[in-house]
This record gives structure tokens, C-alpha cells and sequence, in this order.
């Protein structure tokens, strides 16, 4: 049912323009990488903090606060290097199972992380509690797979 | 004498092997990959403090203390799958322009770590609560981050074979940093 879509967004000048180029796929997929570089590690910070080990000297909401913006533009740098990427292959994509872990999974993680994570990571202090540890488990264990998943598109 | 060496390690029984594995390869390359959000991740929110942009009420001493171990067991990590995937086509990776350039530009960022670590970093009581660190601890962020980016770039770059020694002809100077002349010879 989505297959058209999916040939339509292969068809698109950008898709076509990545797929035609030589360097443009390798250096968006570099760019994607800088990208999950600063991802792991905003969300690192915070997730290890709330699992209480990491920067253990420091309250939860105060490191949640200062990741927030590199987490954003993180996602910002993914997204926008994702997107062309993906339209540069979307029929391979359609029928590759790690596409659709990770794009079942991502809007799972990103919901998580700014509707539920943010909030908790935001009033809590010193000694996260099991709830603040749960949360930071989760988070840690969506993300991974989101990139697990990603990483697999290339070799399935 | 080092390609004699390479090329009979490529040859090595688990060399073969790993290479032509169905799931080994791709598990010990996702792993590796994976990890740069560890390793790369944690070097960089630690440079972000150093140069001044981000966690600025936050104790550089904190970063170097309690982040500093996870970095390193990131780089042992991706150290060690480094290496296997470099065991897996040792000559190829050798003579790749982009491996070449990785491993130096590694070894600057190893040196501009160590320089920090023995200079500005020892008198971080000093400064380590200032929201803007020294100079020196300036600088060695702002390398460290510029350093690591590349090597993420070259890194993931190692994958093409556009300047591999049996794509000919090539610009003098490309066969001269993959050292193409060893491979005719």
C-alpha cells in the first residue's frame, strides 16, 4: 500500500540528486554519524546520571538542562541528514526489515524522551529514585535500538 | 616489509575467516559504530565544558573525574573492534588514504589529550568552576573536538575504495599517501 509513496520519494529531485551523486551519500552518512556522536553523548550524560552513575557530583535536572539544546540540535542534524539519505534509497528501504525496526522505534524514542524523560529528568535532584532509574534504562535501551536498527539498514 | 607482513596476516585463517563471516563482521562493525556515541559522545560533552559552550556551572573536575571512565571504556571498546576489523583486510585499510589519515589524526588527538592532562588539567582546582576555561583548556576542547569529528568522518570514509591502489590512475600525490608504489613493486 505505501510502496508508491515509497517509489514517489525516490523519485524526488533530492533523492535523485543523492543517488546520481558520488560523494553525497558518503558524506551525509559521515554527517549522520557526527550527528549520533552528539546524540550518544547528550543523552549519555543525562541517562547515566539518572541510572546514578556517570556525574554523580551533579543534580539530574541540572544536566538535563545543559544537554537539552545539543540533544536537540543532535536530532536536528540526524533528521536532516536522514531524510535525504533515505530518499536516495527509499525502495531498498521499503523492503528492509532494520528500516522499519527503526523507524517503529524512533517516534517511540522520541516521544519518550521529550514527553515522559524530559519532565522526570527535570524536578529530579541528588538521589534519583527507582522511577528516575526505569526511565533512564528505557531511554538508553530505546535509543540503542534505534541506532542498532540503523546501523543493520546497510548490511540486510 | 610491513605489506609482506599485512599480506600474510590477511591471510591468517580467522582473517579470512572474519571477513567472510556472515554475522561476525557486521556485529564487530555495528559495535564499533555504536560505540562512537559512548566514546566520541562522552569526549565530546567533556569538550563542549572545556571550550565553554555547555555545562558551565558544572566542575570540569566532575567531567574529568566521573565521565572520564566511561570515555575509556569506550575507547577500549572501539579499540578492540578496531582492530578485528582491521585484522579482517589488514593490506586494504593500510594503503587507504582515509585509514591513513584517521590513524594520524588519532595520534594528534592522543597528543593533545596528553598535553592537557599534564598542563592546564593539573591546575584545574584553580580553574575547574570557572564557566570560561583557561586558554590552554580552550584550545585543547576545541582540537579534540575538531580532531574526533574528523576521525568519525575518515573513519566511516574507510569504506569506499575511490583512492584504493588497484583503482588506476590516480593523482601522484593520492598513490602517494596510500603508498601505491609498495603494492606494484
Amino acid at each position: 500500500m505505501l510502496e508508491p509513496f515509497f517509489r514517489w520519494c525516490q523519485s524526488t529531485l533530492i533523492g535523485q540528486a543523492v543517488a546520481d551523486s558520488v560523494w553525497a551519500f558518503p558524506i551525509l552518512e559521515a554527517v549522520h554519524l557526527l550527528g549520533l556522536c552528539l546524540l550518544g553523548g547528550a543523552l549519555l550524560v543525562v541517562d547515566l546520571r539518572m541510572l546514578g552513575v556517570g556525574l554523580t557530583g551533579q543534580p539530574v535536572s541540572r544536566l538535563a538542562r545543559h544537554a537539552r539544546p545539543w540533544l536537540v540540535a543532535a536530532i536536528v542534524v540526524m533528521v536532516a541528514t536522514g531524510v535525504p539519505l533515505f530518499l536516495s534509497e527509499a525502495i531498498k528501504a521499503y523492503y528492509n526489515t532494520s528500516f522499519w525496526v527503526k523507524m517503529s522505534t524512533l517516534p517511540v524514542a522520541l516521544g519518550f524522551t521529550f514527553g515522559v524523560r524530559e519532565r522526570v529528568a527535570r524536578n529530579e535532584g541528588m538521589e534519583p529514585g527507582p522511577r528516575c532509574k526505569v526511565i533512564g534504562a528505557v531511554s538508553l535501551a530505546l535509543w540503542f535500538t534505534v541506532a542498532a536498527a540503523g546501523r543493520w539498514i546497510g548490511f540486510s | 616489509m610491513i605489506d609482506r607482513f599485512l599480506a600474510w596476516l590477511g591471510e591468517t585463517p580467522w582473517s579470512v575467516a572474519l571477513l567472510e563471516s556472515l554475522y561476525a563482521w557486521p556485529l564487530i562493525e555495528s559495535t564499533h559504530v555504536l560505540t562512537l556515541g559512548l566514546f566520541v559522545g562522552a569526549t565530546i560533552m567533556m569538550d563542549l565544558r572545556l571550550t565553554g559552550l555547555a555545562f558551565r556551572n558544572v566542575p570540569v573536575q566532575s567531567f574529568t573525574g566521573r565521565l572520564l571512565p566511561w570515555t575509556h571504556a569506550g575507547f577500549i571498546v572501539m579499540t578492540v573492534t578496531g582492530l578485528l576489523l582491521f585484522y579482517s583486510q589488514p593490506l586494504r585499510y593500510y594503503h587507504n588514504v582515509f585509514f591513513r589519515v584517521k590513524v594520524l589524526v588519532m595520534i594528534a588527538a592522543g597528543i593533545n589529550a596528553f598535553v592537557f592532562h599534564r598542563g592546564a588539567h593539573r591546575r584545574a582546582a584553580a580553574w575547574g568552576a570557572d564557566a570560561m576555561p583557561p586558554r590552554a583548556a580552550r584550545i585543547a576542547g576545541t582540537v579534540s573536538l575538531t580532531a574526533w569529528a574528523l576521525v568519525v568522518v575518515t573513519g566511516r570514509l574507510i569504506a569506499y575504495n575511490w583512492f584504493d591502489c588497484d583503482i588506476q590512475p590516480q593523482p601522484g600525490w593520492v598513490n602517494w599517501l596510500a603508498g601505491c608504489e609498495a603494492v606494484t613493486e
